[in-house]
């Protein structure tokens, strides 16, 4: 192994794994308020198709980067309305919302398949991907409002009482998590694979909602958790190809089967708190009571 | 009273109008979505064409996205329930599917692509690309400089496996240090993961990328690159003009209407087809002249006349597997039941198939 052939795997890695940590991130802040948001291929897909139109038409970056966070704020929002004002539950509307997303995504994208674009670098954005983890690790820990996000998370009656406002606070975190999804979709379809397929985030969005609890609620975590995700697939990709035996069908499940273990691990309540999960998690909150 | 004319009128001319034109109902199964520019593109062209061919006596239906699980049984019992006549299934992995719903539906006619097992209202069909892969292998071992070729893999089926080793052959036949480095996706559809591959091979040597999946992903990342690749299914080169050698292309409209016409004039059977170049049903897309140099592709189009009239077989003999063994004697030719089954490398690639 020669340092090249090794930079050049990481760098595979990198552009792999941004996707990830943005709809990653998102996703945990959505869930730290107390929401479980499963809507988040759905949001992938439009926010990866609004770009791409955008920037078949205008041809700037900046506003295809621009339209596709206004349309994960437009979907977040739709959720957000629906289980917050209107009650609805929150898994059913969080899928109706993937479905919605791959329906719609589809129907927008249906005459620019196959346009040709000039794909972006994406090394702004993997760098930004880390500072947005670390911003929002600062959020919770350090900031007050942090703090009361995650106390919102944790128990929606103590903080009502305490006078905060949990359908403001849980609503700006649903679209707070909108607006990355997209991001990570748009990611997708302009820099990753400069394209707009049908159904091209290909499950990302679901491995991003796996990755929220394999982090277990943390965001430095999350980071960890898609580079692991990430990395394991690139790593055997490499070792496929430099001829050794492989089970490469073993690595595509991976991510799933780790999930499932932190999944099974948190189903004993003791442990639930120690691997804070927030309490409220889609419980719905009634502000009259 | 008027009324009664009305409807009666509106009934006679249902009853007779369809009595006469009765157009057959033909559906497909599509494994992704028609706007691949891959594998299920093609299958879409290929319907058109045959509703071009046929007009009026038949109208299509498609439903695209279905994935090779027990949604697929779900999928074609939908199309069968309402009435079709003819379902094509378009994808290997549609074979249990499509079986356990041809046998509620006697009356039904299926047509499974690249399948192998046959009943009587199920028919399978495929195209020799193994025969496109020979001259991309022999182009291949012309065009690279490092010796190392990539080779993006989807799924270990015969299909598949028949093309790694169609490619291997003709390209070490050329150069003999040619080096292959295969990494199996485990999909047929992920741009995303498809671009990685791409990208792996070529950071590990590879300056000629082949792809066995359905996008155009990894065409793209060899452009970017400043690397070969050839394209998959149809012509790509419009998304990597610097990069793409050819492609080979899959034809299915003429057999399309063919076994149409068939339903339509009640002389469908059921069999098995596998056509290649011969018949037009696998194409190679036009050859990269500014890429390629001219008497190269001079040598690939000798060798297309050579594979349609039958004096050049890609699995011509001595052909030995992995360990040494041989397999096709020296003058004698691979035989169909070999190759459709074929799940070991030939000698010479690294590593193994996975199982």
């Amino acid at each position: 192994m020669n340092l090249d052939l090794i930079l050049g795997i990481l760098q595979i890695v990198l552009i792999a794994t941004t996707p990830l940590v943005f709809a990653g991130i998102g996703e945990l802040v959505t869930e730290k308020s107390g929401v479980l948001n499963l809507g988040v291929e759905g949001m992938m897909l439009v926010g990866a198709v609004s770009a791409f139109i955008i920037l078949v038409i205008t041809g700037s970056y900046f506003l295809a980067f621009f339209v596709s966070i206004l349309s994960g704020i437009i979907m977040s929002g739709l959720f957000a309305f629906l289980v917050l004002f209107l009650m609805s539950n929150q898994i059913a509307t969080g899928l109706a919302l993937t479905i919605f997303g791959i329906g719609l995504s589809s129907m927008l994208g249906k005459q620019y398949i196959g346009t040709p674009i000039d794909g972006l670098s994406p090394w702004f954005f993997v760098i930004f991907s880390f500072l947005i983890v670390f911003l929002v690790s600062y959020f919770f820990y350090k900031t007050k409002a942090g703090l009361i996000l995650r106390a919102v998370g944790e128990s929606h009656n103590s903080a009502h009482a305490l006078g905060y406002s949990v359908i403001k606070i849980r609503f700006l975190s649903i679209l707070f998590g909108g607006s990355m999804c997209a991001l990570a979709g748009s990611y997708i379809s302009i820099c990753y694979a400069p394209m707009w397929q049908e159904g091209m985030t290909a499950g990302r969005g679901w491995i991003a909602l796996a990755l929220v609890v394999f982090a277990t609620w943390k965001p430095e975590r999350v980071l960890i958790g898609a580079y692991i995700f990430g990395g394991v697939t690139i790593l055997q990709m490499n070792l496929q190809a430099l001829g050794l035996r492989f089970p490469g069908q073993f690595f595509s499940m991976a991510p799933y089967v780790a999930t499932i273990i932190v999944l099974v691990l948190i189903s004993s309540n003791k442990l639930r708190i120690k691997l804070s999960a927030p309490a409220s998690l889609t419980i719905p909150f009634y502000r009259g009571r | 009273m008027i009324r009664i004319i009305t409807f009666l009128s509106t009934f006679l001319v249902f009853a007779f109008g369809s009595a006469y034109a009765d157009p057959k109902k033909v559906g497909f199964i599509y494994i992704g979505p028609p706007g691949d520019h891959g594998w299920t593109y093609m299958h879409d062209v290929g319907r058109k064409y045959m509703e071009s061919q046929l007009g009026d006596s038949i109208t299509t239906t498609y439903l695209e996205n279905i994935p090779e699980n027990a949604d697929a049984v779900r999928a074609i019992r939908k199309l069968a329930d309402s009435g079709h006549d003819l379902i094509f299934t378009t994808s290997f992995n549609y074979m249990d599917q499509t079986h356990e719903v041809a046998k509620d539906f006697p009356d039904i006619k299926f047509e499974h692509a690249t399948g192998y097992i046959q009943a009587d209202n199920v028919a399978t069909y495929s195209a020799r690309f193994y025969e496109g892969r020979m001259i991309e292998g022999h182009i291949a071992g012309h065009m690279t400089e490092t010796n190392t070729i990539g080779y993006i893999a989807s799924f270990p089926i015969p299909e598949v496996v028949r093309g790694i080793n169609a490619f291997y052959l003709a390209a070490s036949k050329v150069n003999p240090d040619i080096k292959m480095k295969i990494i199996w996706v485990f999909t047929w559809y992920d741009p995303g993961k498809e671009a990685d591959a791409a990208n792996t091979l070529i950071n590990q040597g590879a300056d000629i990328i082949v792809q066995h999946t359905d996008t155009y992903a990894p065409c793209q990342a060899a452009q970017k690159a400043g690397v070969y690749a050839f394209g998959q299914a149809s012509n790509q080169e419009e998304f990597c003009p610097d990069a793409h050698l050819t492609s080979i292309e899959d034809i299915w409209g003429p057999y399309y209407a063919e076994r149409a016409k068939a339903v339509v004039d009640g002389t469908w059977s059921s069999g098995d087809t596998w056509d290649g170049m011969d018949k037009g049903m696998v194409v190679m897309s036009p050859y990269n002249t500014k890429l390629m140099p001219a008497s190269l592709i001079q040598e690939a189009v000798n060798m297309e006349v050579g594979i349609k009239d039958g004096t050049i077989h890609p699995f011509t003999g001595p052909i030995y597997n992995q360990a040494g063994e041989l397999v096709v004697p020296e003058g004698e030719v691979a035989p169909d039941g070999m190759l459709l089954g074929m799940n070991f490398y030939v000698q010479g690639i690294d590593g193994e198939v996975p199982q």
